[in-house]
């Protein structure tokens, strides 16, 4: 920016006028208007910029204290929403270690061996990640679980070496599906959506769908509407031709569930949004990508490795980077080079402080909690379950003025959501306009969840 | 197997011509450029491979190289010891070198470099 006298701004650059003059001079200019003499003069602006007067600094908080106070954020109500993010509680000891000035400003490692302390965390993450999910290697994050789906069937096209054709569940969330077909839009290949009925996934028809030329089958199970998929059949349906099995598996739901890697799944990726850090509006979130040893080389992101240094110490190390966009270019395991560094620290510093068996008990409340919920939620006249399936921490309860009924929610506090008809559904028919997703956390009281059914009765 | 009756391609794939039977490896220079090896990856015995095809890649701590054949036929044979360590390349990058061997109906290949040839490639791309 130009700096003016008239103006007046206070300026965030702190060299002196004498400071400028002694680098323009090192430069060979006169002025810092030489510096812009390529540009054309007729797209120079020739007038300050129209920005309103500037505010004191006591101001300019008040206004962002004013803007910020239209939101509400989730401890101020009682969140019941799904849909692939959740209220989950998140211990102290995750903001203690993660707002520590070494890891909160730092950003990714171009020298990564230099980051020693960061190699570190990651590779701890990968390691829980790896007991959590049952499979061999996890990379150290990706940026969501939707890019994740997309970086794992791109991976699953560079290990089958087919190109041409994928097999996606209609249970898989419909955001996450919209994502892969923007990664797949400018690619000759196939996404083939196997319809749901009550629910869940015709897995007949799944079996059906996968030929010689498909390089995956991506399920989610639990799926978005909490219900639990036939991920044994699928898995061997896949296998039956070669394809591989990509699931997108829920964190929390792997303290009681059977492991993604102990039922046959090639890729296991998740949202790790479950793993100690808030919903914040939306994001940022962290991507979680795992797979079995023969795949290792062809897994996109940061790896970390342990080795040893010249004087036989353990230390850590970035591995395979050969494989990485800034290396192999166009042929490269995919262009992300970097990882969600902050995220990730929390997920593990919340994997270590819950440890095995309290993922277990939050697990267990989230799953007690939820049925308790769809209990006395159905016994309200004119609520149902849609679907009459086992499901984990959500569920698709069924009423006829759907929005009335999560207007009513809202009104006494209490927020459900997201309601069916926000997305784009293949194949599910009428079931769309009568139904709204509830999750129960472990977060939510048995007060919270008979306020949410009184709430609704009336 | 003699050097000098070996012919090259432009990505440094040496080739090997005997009846019909092409071994296939990778010269001295390209195992040089690449510095320590750690993994090779080569094709299941049965494909069919055009020339020009990629058939696998070679792996070292600087840098992830495809391998392309020199000739189309199917592969007979791959060297699943060096597989298991590609560091013995570095010893030995043509006798027991070796990557692949192909079935081959090809019997011309004056389109590939002789050694001759090769080397002012080699020299060319080495600055």
């Amino acid at each position: 920016m130009r700096q003016t006298e008239e103006v007046g701004w206070v300026s965030y650059l702190f060299n002196s006028s004498s400071q400028q003059q002694d680098m323009l001079r090192t430069v060979g200019t006169q002025s810092v208007d030489d510096l812009f003499a390529q540009v054309p003069q007729h797209l120079m602006l020739d007038r300050p910029l129209d920005l309103p007067p500037p505010l004191s600094e006591m101001e300019l908080e008040d206004t962002v204290r004013t803007l910020a106070a239209q939101n509400v954020g989730a401890s101020a109500r009682c969140c019941l929403m799904g849909g692939g993010v959740y209220d989950h509680f998140v211990p102290a000891v995750v903001d203690e270690i993660a707002s520590r000035g070494e890891f909160y400003t730092a950003y990714t490692p171009y020298q990564a061996e230099a980051s020693q302390g960061s190699l570190q965390a990651f590779f701890e993450f990968q390691t829980l990640i790896c007991r959590l999910t049952g499979m061999d290697v996890a990379n150290a994050s990706l940026y969501e679980g939707a890019t994740a789906v997309s970086e794992a069937v791109f991976m699953a096209m560079r290990a089958t070496k087919r190109h041409d054709r994928v097999v996606v569940c209609g249970s898989l969330h419909p955001e996450y599906l919209s994502v892969l077909r923007t990664y797949l839009a400018h690619l000759e290949c196939a996404i083939e959506v196997i319809p749901v009925v009550d629910g869940v996934v015709d897995t007949s028809r799944l079996a059906d769908a996968v030929d010689h030329k498909t390089a995956c089958v991506v399920t989610q199970h639990p799926n978005v509407f909490g219900c639990f998929e036939s991920v044994t059949e699928m898995s061997d349906a896949a296998h039956a031709h070669g394809a591989l099995f990509v699931v997108l598996c829920d964190p929390i739901s792997l303290g009681v569930l059977t492991r993604p890697g102990d039922y046959g799944a090639d890729i296991a990726v998740a949202e790790g949004q479950s793993l100690g850090i808030p919903m914040q509006y939306g994001g940022p979130f962290l991507g979680i990508l795992a797979t079995r040893h023969e795949h290792l080389r062809k897994m996109p992101g940061r790896l970390i490795g342990q080795t040893q240094d010249r004087d036989g110490k353990p230390c850590f190390t970035l591995n395979l980077q050969a494989r990485e966009q800034h290396i192999r270019r166009e042929k490269a395991t995919s262009n992300i080079c970097t990882n969600q560094g902050l995220l990730a620290l929390r997920a593990t510093v919340y994997l270590a402080a819950v440890g095995r068996q309290g993922l277990r008990e939050i697990a267990e409340l989230c799953c007690r909690k939820t049925h308790y919920a769809a209990q006395r939620l159905c016994a309200v006249d004119g609520l149902r379950m849609m679907f009459d399936r086992p499901f984990f921490r959500e569920f698709v309860l069924a009423c006829d003025d759907v929005a009335g009924c999560q207007e009513r929610a809202r009104a006494a506090g209490f927020d459900i959501g997201p309601l069916l008809k926000q997305f784009d559904w293949p194949g599910i028919g009428s079931a769309v306009e009568s139904g709204v997703l509830v999750a129960v956390t472990e977060k939510r009281t048995r007060e919270q969840i008979d306020g949410l059914a009184d709430a609704l009765r009336c | 197997m003699e050097l000098v009756d070996l012919r090259y391609t432009k990505t440094h794939e040496w080739i090997h011509l005997a009846g019909d039977v092409a071994t296939i490896g990778i010269s001295e220079f390209a195992v040089r450029q690449l510095t320590d090896l750690v993994y090779i990856e080569l094709p299941a015995i049965g494909r069919e491979l055009s020339a020009g095809e990629a058939f696998g890649e070679v792996e070292s701590v600087k840098a992830v190289s495809d391998l392309y054949a020199p000739v189309s036929g199917e592969v007979s044979e791959v060297n699943a010891a060096l597989a298991e360590d590609p560091s013995a390349l570095s010893d030995d990058a043509y006798e027991g070198g070796w990557l692949l061997r192909l079935r081959t109906s090809e019997t011309d290949l004056s389109r590939l470099m002789d050694q001759a040839a090769y080397a002012a490639h080699c020299a060319a791309e080495d600055h």
